[in-house]
């Protein structure tokens, strides 16, 4: 007989060595995330993923799933969690959805739709931070960057660069580029890049690509991300 | 109707976009009002709130006389609302809220391209600007917030009939957006 989890109430098999995201998302249970990707090792620092193992609050996308947990994922609770988290992301930056291309098709605001987040409740940073426009085909807008470093893992793990990194601590914490003059263009990122396309905000973005789906059209708009994420990071279990 | 549920609405640092999505429910203002009495409004040119049941507000907080506004909207109505992106997170103006004032307000009146006769405006009965457009609920308590740029005018009238219906608004996924 095969190991099980509970995930509210509901018994999921799992193999040895899978985290509880994984044997969730092989059973077609959406967890909200943002810094984890199927193809990356888990980061666990956006903290979208929160389920309660047994009483306690665990990332999801970390925690290894073992015989007897009983999970909780969708209460209002954690949901509750969830939405002051993403209100949290988007206060730290600068995220003005009607002038951004990625509108539509980013995931963080999908997860605000999800959560039903209807305001940002705190306090705005409106912090300054940079743009990146020297790379002849990529932009990099770091009022976006939530720090999940999708794109620093991708660079690493699938197109064997280094392109990028995370630098500094708390408040002043920012995503760098690996050159000596610290500018895009001068790293060896190339627009075909996984780390160019793997950001789930509107922080990279192909030049000359952005509003050629109209609206209506966009990912997100008549879809919501839990049925989007598992179509597309788990296929075999798309509604 | 007796007792029209009063309604009062305003845009601060806005554009009347949201104004303007509202009216596009069309027909069904007829309907509306049946149930509400506008008081002041671009609609009604009413220039100060009288009690209210519920006040719209579009736009963020970007000087004086915007705080003024806010603040005679949230003692005169028991149900105030933040309306579209600029009203929720600054939106379009807060794209200016990163650069320092004094730098802004020079690039435009000062050391711009193509600026005549360059001076800072100080007339006195212009208002004074703050140093960033603040989105209204870090200034009031706000009750209910309907995003988009503007919010459809399907939200709107979601939004409306739930609360004049008794009922707790809630806006369905198709009709949250940020854009």
């Amino acid at each position: 007989m095969s190991k099980t989890i509970t995930i509210d109430s509901k018994a999921i098999p799992f193999e040895e060595g899978q985290t509880i995201m994984e044997a969730a998302a092989a059973a077609g249970i959406y967890i909200p995330h943002l810094c984890h990707h199927p193809d990356y090792t888990p980061h666990g620092s956006c903290k979208l993923c929160n389920v309660k193992v047994n009483g306690r609050v665990c990332s999801a996308c970390t925690f290894p799933a073992m015989e007897g947990q009983e999970i909780l994922n969708e209460t209002k609770e954690l949901n509750d969690d969830r939405r002051k988290i993403t209100q949290m992301l988007f206060v730290e930056g600068n995220h003005l959805c009607p002038g951004c291309e990625k509108s539509g098709n980013c995931k963080l605001q999908a997860v605000g739709y999800y959560l039903n987040m209807l305001d940002n409740h705190f306090v705005h940073f409106f912090a300054r931070r940079n743009l990146d426009a020297s790379h002849p085909e990529v932009l990099i807008d770091l009022n976006r960057c939530i720090f999940c470093t999708l794109c620093v893992r991708a660079s690493q793990q699938k197109d064997g660069k280094d392109v990028f990194a995370i630098s500094g601590r708390g408040i002043n914490k920012q995503l760098i580029f690996n050159a000596e003059s610290g500018l895009l263009k001068d790293t060896d990122l190339e627009a075909t890049d996984e780390a160019a396309h793997i950001c789930p905000t509107g922080a990279i973005l192909i030049k000359r690509t952005g509003y050629h789906v109209p609206i209506g059209e966009r990912i997100y708009d008549h879809k919501q991300i839990d049925q989007v994420s598992l179509e597309t990071e788990h296929p075999e279990h798309g509604k | 109707m007796a007792n029209k549920i009063r309604l009062a609405t305003t845009s601060l640092a806005g554009c009347f976009g949201c104004h303007t999505s509202f009216l596009d429910i069309d027909e069904r203002l007829l309907k509306l009002a049946e149930v509400v009495e506008f008081d002041r409004s671009p609609l009604t040119d009413i220039e100060h709130c009288n009690p209210c049941d519920i006040g719209l507000i579009e736009g963020g907080v970007c000087n004086s006389e915007n705080i003024h506004t806010l603040r005679e909207f949230r003692k005169h109505c028991k149900i105030l609302v933040a309306v579209g992106a600029c009203a929720i997170n600054g939106g379009l103006p807060g794209y200016r809220n990163t650069i320092p004032l004094e730098e802004c307000l020079g690039e435009s009146y000062l050391d711009g391209i193509g600026v005549e006769n360059p001076q800072i405006p100080s007339d006195p009965e212009l208002p004074l600007l703050l140093n960033k457009v603040y989105p209204i609920h870090e200034v009031v308590k706000i009750d209910y917030s309907l995003p988009g740029c503007p919010p459809s005018a399907d939200v709107f009238w979601k939004f409306l009939t739930d609360l004049i219906d008794g009922r707790e608004p809630s806006l369905p996924y198709e009709l949250v957006h940020y854009d």
